[in-house]
């Protein structure tokens, strides 16, 4: 940890670069949380690249009903669906869609929910209390109905998906943006930084937030977890990501009529949704025991 | 000595973590009879709650291991017993009083339920009303009314909760009483009042008792006898009056009296005792306070020093080997 | 007791009010005109004109929340767009399959998931406890729907043990149940597990043992009850979660309940009965919270006394 000679690094500067450090290697020696971070990472490899192998038009949505509903092959490794698609291919395919969904819907739930978390924490009082009974009346909703609801209303589609899926987990991030940052504003540097006068948005932005990172990105990686589960279950009733676009969750609901025939239908993308899930809670585990000074053996 | 109600001979305790070895107790030898209070004097990190949790056999369950030594308590070696048999002798025939009397007990459960579990678990009475009247009796012995056996911890004071503490301790009138720091987290008015309650049902029940400390004035006001400890060791030990009045200390000792502000004397500074306490890790060969000691030869260095014994007092260092030799008497007040 | 009961019954109110503001508002976005709906494409304009003023569809925003808000008070949903009969009655014949389904998940989720969290505790890095963490991080992983599909699979379809459609007699409640207990008790086995890590760590536990009580009696006695206080907390909250759940799971077992109502009435743009199903559910969970804050009052002793002073 070298002391920098950059006369704009602050003493919370040098102890966030240090933290690193020190966090990372407490999250290397968790086997788990590593196998979780490079499964997460070729999943990512594989959606991004995914491209480069497989054309939209050709491989993920032509239908060819003359090799429909084949076992796997050579060919076609996983089978073939009921319009003779490639199960692999959509599957793969399929990472895409989720991961962004997942990325989305968590960037705009942390942004927003990390505005009202830190402006409730930081003003407190009457701001504090009308903000959070605003998200307590969110939070007295369960998730997936609001979702059911806001998709109902506004129609199915993927903007509408996200903004349902976004809505239910602002107030998520909120509280832990909050309290966070309360925790933090009682720490002493905050009122040194408050005494020479600094404003408060450069406060909030130079000193708190980045402090915050922490619980902040273990609830990332549960959330997009949960996401990616709950676009699932959305797209199985139809009212998530619409055909003929590759979900997993929407290949599973094609797939029940032909569970006793072709079971590699139901199976495959199933399997591709619980690593995709198990990767991202690994992660996040990992994170959050990594970051606890108690666990520090 | 057959009639001691503690004997601990040439003890020696580690903690055992994936990194180190920590060497609390090093070769401690202690001796104990009916009706004695004992004054454990030393720093934090001195080892003396070590010792304690060792005659409770509360020691943690995968760090801490008894290396070598005896303890028999009331002649029973406490080093052999089984879980099932400690559990009948702690709280019964050993009791012990911690320090931070806020966390020790239950906030769920009132606290004359938690006087009553003691009396419960060691089988003390048939009925509910003999149980009922035995703790209002201990309730008015710790000069609490036993109307208040209702309430919960948190609605007692810090010196109530305390003497809630005590009552549980005595309730099955022990014959030993560990007493780690009881009044540390108190006020000063009421780490008194605790005190004198301590002595007086330690006299009504005749327990011995040894008082973890580092408080000298409390080692004064409530002991008979004394040892003061460092580094895992017994570097000094006598009556109260050896350690108080005697001309002839350990060097360690006599930098805990001059350490203490005095109000009488005119001194400007404070003098607090040079370094810190070794690394329990990695402690030095020959004497353990040689890297701090005023009067430290060479001899000190290479050489632990023995006990040497005077009219039943006891001092571990090199400096004592002329003027302590040739007593007949080897016999030491705490060994 | 019952004045802090009415307290917090009447706090529940403007929580479920801001509820249907915000939902109707959502609706308000909805495309497509209801009247027109119930008509069908081939009715004349001025029928459909004529029906939306019957409708009060012309009113503004405000006036139509008002009267839906004292009708609803009332206990008058509306009716249904698409059946024409009274919402109310609707999720009446229904709500109490999909309430089955979430209770008895809730409670097999507790049954296996508090003990096994315990035991994961006391024998903290053991085979056991190992054997829990994995098991509770894979079973959080797994979408509670294909669950229920493989357990289709496996008993129906193989074993032919189990039905697979309908809410005929309670075997048809087995699979859904398990299939939503799943992901629950894993999330009750990770955080009893972490609450008994805390509490054992507490100097109250050494004063126990201090006193000669066994493993068996400290658990029972001490440790549980200061365990279970937060766990309680998190059952109440996740009870809505199961209600969300049950949602997609009554759509794989064919079970006929507050869910498939809701999902029917998006599909079909049927705004009343969507309205008065979302309420209905937020309403429910919104008790489920209040029946566990008002038992944790009974079981926290400091928040009971402070109860007793305060009134």
């Amino acid at each position: 940890m070298a002391m920098t000679n950059d006369r704009n690094s602050t003493s919370s500067d040098i102890k966030r670069r240090g933290q690193l450090g020190i966090i990372w290697r407490q999250y290397r020696k968790n086997t788990l949380a590593m196998v979780g971070l490079i499964v997460f990472l070729l999943l990512v490899c594989v959606a991004v690249f995914s491209p480069v192998f497989l054309d939209y038009q050709n491989d993920i949505i032509l239908m060819n009903n003359k090799i429909r509903l084949q076992a796997p092959s050579a060919e076609h490794i996983l089978g073939t669906d009921q319009y003779g698609r490639d199960i692999l291919f959509r599957i793969i395919w399929g990472s895409r869609v989720s991961l962004v969904v997942g990325l989305f819907t968590v960037g705009v739930a942390l942004l927003v929910g990390g505005i009202i978390g830190a402006i409730s924490g930081y003003y407190g009082s009457v701001i504090d209390n009308f903000l959070m009974r605003i998200m307590d009346v969110f939070l007295a909703m369960p998730a997936t109905i609001m979702a059911v609801a806001i998709v109902g209303a506004l129609g199915p589609g993927l903007i509408n998906l996200l903004i349902a899926m976004s809505i239910a987990r602002i107030p998520q991030f909120a509280r832990v943006v909050r309290s966070s940052v309360i925790s933090i504003c009682g720490q002493e540097f905050v009122e040194a930084a408050r005494a020479c006068g600094t404003k408060d948005f450069r406060i909030i932005m130079r000193h708190i937030l980045p402090n915050c990172v922490g619980p902040i990105v273990v609830q990332c990686t549960l959330h997009m977890a949960t996401t990616i589960l709950g676009v699932a279950g959305l797209s199985f009733i139809g009212l998530g990501i619409q055909a003929p676009v590759p979900e997993w969750g929407s290949m599973l609901s094609e797939a029940r009529d032909f569970m006793q025939t072709n079971f590699n239908m139901m199976l495959y993308p199933g399997i591709a949704i619980v690593i995709a899930v198990l990767s991202l809670n690994l992660i996040g585990d990992g994170l959050r025991d990594a970051l606890d000074p108690r666990l520090k053996k | 000595m057959e009639d001691a109600i503690l004997n601990i001979n040439d003890l020696y305790v580690e903690y055992v973590t994936d990194d180190a070895r920590i060497f609390a107790v090093n070769g401690l030898d202690l001796v104990l009879f009916k009706g004695e209070t004992l004054g454990l004097v030393g720093e934090t990190g001195a080892g003396k709650t070590t010792t304690a949790l060792s005659v409770m056999q509360l020691l943690p369950e995968r760090t801490g291991v008894i290396k070598k030594g005896s303890i028999k308590l009331d002649g029973v070696e406490i080093t052999k017993a089984t879980e099932n048999k400690m559990r009948g002798i702690r709280g019964d025939n050993v009791s012990m009083v911690f320090q931070d009397p806020m966390t020790s007990l239950n906030p769920t459960i009132t606290v004359g339920e938690q006087i009553a579990e003691v009396l419960v678990l060691h089988k003390k009475y048939s009925t509910k009303a003999e149980i009922d009247n035995r703790v209002d009796e201990i309730m008015k012995m710790v000069r609490l009314q036993p109307e208040r056996k209702n309430e919960y911890p948190h609605q007692l004071s810090g010196g109530m909760k305390q003497r809630i503490v005590i009552a549980i301790a005595l309730a099955c009138e022990p014959k030993l009483l560990l007493a780690d720091e009881p009044t540390t987290a108190l006020d000063v008015t009421i780490q008194a009042q605790v005190l004198e309650l301590m002595r007086e049902l330690k006299e009504k029940i005749n327990t011995s008792m040894i008082l973890i400390t580092h408080d000298l004035g409390i080692v004064a006001q409530a002991c008979d006898k004394v040892a003061i400890m460092y580094a895992g060791e017994i570097i000094e030990g006598g009556t109260v009056e050896d350690i108080f009045l005697a001309k002839n200390h350990h060097p360690y000792t006599v930098g805990l009296f001059n350490s203490i502000p005095n109000l009488t004397s005119k001194a400007s500074r404070l003098q607090p005792i040079a370094g810190l306490m070794p690394d329990p890790t990695d402690l030095p060969s020959g004497c353990n306070f040689s890297t701090r000691c005023p009067n430290c030869m060479e001899i000190c260095k290479e050489k632990k020093p023995p006990k040497f014994i005077r009219n039943g007092h006891m001092i571990r260092c090199h400096l004592f080997n002329k003027s302590f030799a040739g007593e007949e008497d080897h016999s030491c007040v705490i060994y | 007791m019952l004045r802090f009961t009415g307290k917090r019954f009447l706090m529940m109110l403007p929580i479920l009010l801001s509820i249907s503001f915000i939902i109707f508002s959502i609706m308000e976005f909805t495309p497509g005109d209801p009247a027109r709906t119930m008509l069908g494409d081939y009715a004349p304009q001025e029928a459909v004109d004529a029906l939306r003023e019957e409708m009060g569809l012309n009113d503004p925003f405000i006036v139509r929340y008002i009267n839906y808000v004292s009708d609803a008070v009332r206990g008058d949903f509306g009716e249904s767009y698409r059946t024409g009969r009274s919402c109310v009655s609707e999720i009446a014949k229904r709500f109490s399959s999909t309430l089955k389904i979430a209770t008895y998940a809730m409670i097999i989720s507790m049954i296996i998931g508090i003990p096994v969290g315990i035991i994961s505790a006391i024998k903290q890095y053991s085979g056991i406890d190992v054997i829990a963490i994995m098991s509770s991080l894979l079973l959080t992983s797994i979408p509670p729907f294909w669950l229920g599909l493989m357990l289709i699979m496996l008993f129906t379809l193989t074993l032919h043990w189990l039905p697979s459609v309908g809410s005929t007699s309670w075997k048809s409640f087995i699979m859904p149940s398990i299939a939503m207990a799943a992901a629950q008790m894993a999330t009750l086995i990770r955080m009893t597990r972490s609450t008994m890590l805390e509490v054992i760590r507490q100097d109250y536990i050494r004063t126990a043992k201090s006193k000669g009580a066994s493993e068996g009696w400290i658990i029972l006695k001490h440790s549980l009850r200061n365990a279970l206080m937060p766990i309680i907390t998190v059952i109440g909250i996740d009870f809505g979660n199961l209600l969300g759940g049950a949602l997609i799971i009554e759509n794989v077992f064919g079970i006929s309940g507050l869910g498939t109502l809701m999902v029917t009435s998006v599909k079909s743009k049927d705004t009343p009965m969507l309205v008065a199903s979302v309420m209905f559910a937020a309403l429910l969970s919104s008790l489920v919270n209040l029946l566990v804050d008002i038992l944790y009052t009974y079981i926290d002793p400091r928040v009971k006394t402070q109860l007793i002073k305060t009134h």
